[in-house]
């Protein structure tokens, strides 16, 4: 009872990690239909800059601002630089993306190395807190505070996209960039928007997550995937859906691991096959 | 997303081959057959076979992307499947399990792997266009993580070690003349496969099927039977390539299905050039030279990002890779001799234009 509890426990915290990095991947995609490979690349390039900004400044705040702050801009400045020149070209702004996280993943190689990097945070966000009396079950309250503040940016979102002027204009050009435009929008400073916020999220995760679990190369890759099987359960470009994707993967993937170490991975991709199956616009897609 | 790919037009029947056959082709040829009469056991291997076995796996990518519309990232994960299966139903030295004889486990490990192939094929046919990578990509990171953690079949992290290569005929067909030829063989049969299936009725309904889906299913053909038939093709010929892999390295590992092998093959037949089944040859070609000998050029450990960068400058000075180049110059070379006629504008080929939606 314990152990599952526990479990669910940990599930629910990934699955917090996974919808910060997934609702930035779906944002992007919904409104561009540009699949960002580089995301995960993103994620852990924000870690790592967190990571230092944190170890510098002796403030772990300012590392979690650093992290997105510092990705927005990285998300922005390729928006800009790289993908407004081939507008429309969906196939070839991906393949782009996979160069840049080819390159992105050696030269952090470089810079950081090998190294498993593990953050401080503050004293009074770490320590168990007692979840249940009979059986005793204790939980970190930093990864409490995580789920916490996912739920938060989530509703965040979702009142960014559904109740703000700006929300509108995406929520317009994911449905019909054309019509958007023609309605006198400026949609490139939409997508430099839609693309820095995505982009920073996928910093910010980075180092929240890396502060709950760790910073090592190999999890851009790790992010990635999990990006991809939440956007692809979930349905692309919905915010509501990368959160049902990342709570069935997140669950998954714990109870997996926990009740059949062996065939864990068997579980989310049976997830993935059986919504393509019976939904494969996703679960809370658009068919297109 | 569509390319169109040269050399498909329907030719008549059976002498016409014979003309399409010109210089260059017998002398390429001939060069590939006395190259390793002349070059040492690490050319003719290292660099020989190996670019000719990742061609092949590359030509898979080729053959559903350029043809089918289909980029597959999950070609590596076949050609690995197959790799594992002779590994898991043959012999091994590091986790013996079925310890059948070779002549038995490759039929079944190439079978499984397009079996596998084809399994892909009926899930990411489900969506179309760009969403293929994400499956794809998502199916072939997941068979990585699956492969190790595994134990009971695939031995986890360490994978299989001390496959035996094919002996027969008298020979050990590891040896480096040998294993050239075969992978030579290996390659030509599948270049030949490819070019003649281009022009057979399924291919060119195949890639008409590519260029709009939705007219080709008005017409009453079955879109996603030719899709997922494309991708058991494919499979096929990664599978066979993949075994080519594991017998040259005598082992198979998840490192052999990670990440990196699986966008190296992306990186080969996009640096190549989709349109032409020759394209996955001429990048692997290139690749495994630059992989190498960067050594000289850069620092070892260093020769992601100058891949990375190489296949980011492909894709954005010429989407059609080194074979888009060639024409480019080519037609730029007859233009200025023709004096004010305007060559072939290959820039503006399909992949700019036509992204489907």
């Amino acid at each position: 009872m314990k152990l599952f509890i526990l479990t669910v426990m940990n599930g629910m915290t990934l699955a917090a990690l996974y919808f910060l990095v997934a609702s930035g991947f779906t944002l992007v995609f919904g409104l561009m239909r540009n699949v960002n490979l580089a995301h995960g690349s993103l994620y852990l390039l924000g870690a790592y800059v967190g990571f230092n900004v944190a170890d510098w400044t002796g403030s772990w705040f300012l590392g979690v601002a650093a992290g997105f702050l510092g990705m927005a801009v990285v998300g922005a400045i390729l928006q800009v630089v790289i993908f407004r020149r081939m507008q429309g070209q969906d196939l070839r702004q991906t393949l782009v993306t996979i160069g840049l996280s080819i390159v992105m993943a050696d030269l952090m190689l470089a810079v950081w190395g090998g190294n498993t990097y593990q953050f401080d945070p503050p004293s009074w966000l770490s320590g168990p807190v007692q979840l249940m009396t009979a059986p005793v079950v204790k939980y970190p309250l930093y990864r409490l505070v995580l789920l916490a503040s996912a739920i938060v940016i989530g509703v965040g979102l979702w009142l960014l996209l559904n109740k703000t002027r700006i929300g509108m204009m995406i929520r317009a050009g994911v449905d019909d960039r054309g019509m958007l435009a023609a309605s006198g929008v400026n949609v490139q400073r939409i997508f430099t928007i839609t693309f820095a916020l995505g982009a920073g999220l996928a910093g910010f995760a980075g180092v929240v997550g890396g502060t709950a679990l760790s910073i090592a190369p190999g999890e851009d890759t790790r992010y990635l995937l999990a990006s991809l099987v939440v956007v692809i359960v979930g349905g692309m470009g919905s915010v509501t859906g990368a959160a049902i994707g990342a709570t069935l993967i997140g669950l998954a993937e714990q109870l997996g691991l926990v009740y059949s170490p062996t065939y864990g991975v068997v579980y989310t991709f049976l997830i993935m096959v059986v919504v393509l199956a019976f939904r494969p616009q996703g679960i809370m897609g658009k068919a297109a | 997303m569509s390319w169109t790919a040269t050399g498909a037009a329907p030719k008549p029947a059976t002498p016409a081959w014979m003309k399409t056959i010109r210089p260059q082709h017998v002398l390429v040829l001939l060069f590939l057959i006395a190259y390793p009469l002349v070059a040492s056991p690490f050319w003719t291997v290292q660099i020989g076979a190996q670019s000719l076995f990742l061609g092949v796996i590359a030509l898979s990518l080729m053959f559903l992307a350029g043809y089918g519309g289909m980029v597959s990232l999950s070609q590596m994960t076949v050609a690995g499947v197959a790799g594992y299966m002779v590994a898991v139903f043959g012999t091994n030295s590091t986790h013996p399990l079925f310890g059948w004889p070779l002549w038995a486990a490759v039929p079944i490990a190439i079978v499984i792997a397009t079996a596998f192939a084809t399994l892909i094929g009926i899930i990411s046919v489900r969506t179309a266009g760009i969403y293929t990578i994400m499956i794809t990509l998502a199916i072939g990171v997941a068979a990585f993580y699956f492969a190790q953690q595994n134990y009971e079949i695939f031995n986890g992290h360490s994978g299989f070690a001390g496959l035996p290569g094919p002996v027969g005929f008298g020979m050990d067909w590891r040896a480096p003349m040998p294993f050239y030829y075969m992978s030579l063989a290996v390659a030509a049969l599948s270049y030949l496969a490819v070019v003649y299936l281009a022009r057979s009725t399924f291919g060119l309904t195949l890639q008409a099927i590519r260029d709009n889906a939705r007219r080709m299913n008005a017409l009453g053909f079955n879109v996603n039977l030719h899709r997922v038939v494309a991708h058991a093709v494919a499979g096929l010929i990664a599978a066979i390539g993949g075994l080519l892999y594991v017998w040259m390295n005598g082992r198979v590992s998840p490192g052999t299905i990670d990440i990196g092998p699986v966008i190296d093959i992306l990186v080969i037949a996009v640096i190549g050039g989709l349109r032409h089944p020759i394209g996955p040859f001429i990048g692997a070609v290139l690749f495994v030279l630059m992989k190498n000998f960067a050594i000289d050029l850069i620092s070892p450990e260093r020769f992601n990002t100058l891949i990375g960068l190489i296949f980011l400058a492909i894709v954005l000075v010429s989407p059609d890779g080194l074979l888009g180049l060639w024409r480019l110059a080519s037609d730029r070379l007859k233009a200025a001799g023709l004096n004010g006629s305007t060559g072939r504008q290959w820039g503006n080929n399909s992949w700019r234009n036509n992204n489907g939606k």
